[in-house]
């Protein structure tokens, strides 16, 4: 699946999007694996209290699961207006 | 309805008269514009913002169906640029038209309280002295809480 990372999650991973090959079966999952991958990413995921999670481009949880999931994204809670 | 998102600057002016101009069956138009704003000790050298492509359209588009359902307007509109603006340049604007004011208003609030926290942007204050990433305040989250009755 296509993961992407927006605003200080992608400057602290330092890359906007990735292609990952995951079984995961939760977003909650995902990042574990994610996490343990390298600092960088531990660091990014280290208070998911402070992340949102879209799938498939709408807002989600990170206890949702992942089945027929094409792209997750990843950022802090928005700032727009 | 109209939902733009835009790099360039627009003209208040012109998109608020065609904006009126289009409606038939309403006495009030509303709109609201945010402006960036200089940082407290007046040192913003300029707010860049970031945006989610595909799913920023998707979540406007729902935001103003959802005013469209809740209130009764004839029109709805939401221009919000993106990328890097200066202190006093217009960031955004939301305008609505309906029969009567009290609509209007409502709904023109409804989209800015959910643009804030619903809409995938993110704000970035760059000064001199580094760059800051905007913090969502809870009070905009609290805001959305009013409109679930």
């Amino acid at each position: 699946m296509n993961v992407l990372y927006f605003a200080w999650v992608r400057e602290r991973i330092g890359l906007p999007r990735e292609q990952v090959e995951t079984k995961a079966k939760t977003v909650a999952d995902l990042v574990v694996e994610l996490s343990a991958r390298e600092e960088r990413y531990a660091l990014a995921f280290a208070d998911i209290s402070a992340l949102r999670v879209a799938l498939d481009q709408v807002l989600s949880d990170f206890d949702a699961p992942l089945d027929g999931v094409k792209e997750v994204a990843f950022f802090p809670p928005m700032t727009g207006g | 309805m109209d939902i733009r998102v835009q790099e360039e600057a627009f003209d208040l002016g012109v998109e608020a008269r065609d904006f009126a101009q289009k409606t038939r069956a309403s006495g009030a138009v509303v709109t609201f514009t945010g402006i960036v704003r200089d940082t407290a000790d007046g040192t913003l050298d300029y707010m860049d913002i970031e945006h989610y492509p595909g799913m920023t359209e998707a979540a406007l588009r729902q935001i103003a169906d959802d005013a469209l359902t809740k209130w009764s307007l004839e029109d709805a509109m939401i221009l919000h640029r993106i990328g890097k603006m200066r202190a006093g340049e217009m960031i955004m604007m939301v305008a609505t038209a309906a029969r009567h004011r009290k609509d209007a208003f409502e709904a023109a609030e409804f989209l800015m309280d959910f643009l804030k926290s619903r809409a995938p942007f993110w704000k970035k204050e760059v000064t001199k002295e580094g760059v800051t990433w905007v913090e969502a305040r809870d009070e905009d989250e609290d805001a959305l809480s009013r409109w679930s009755s």
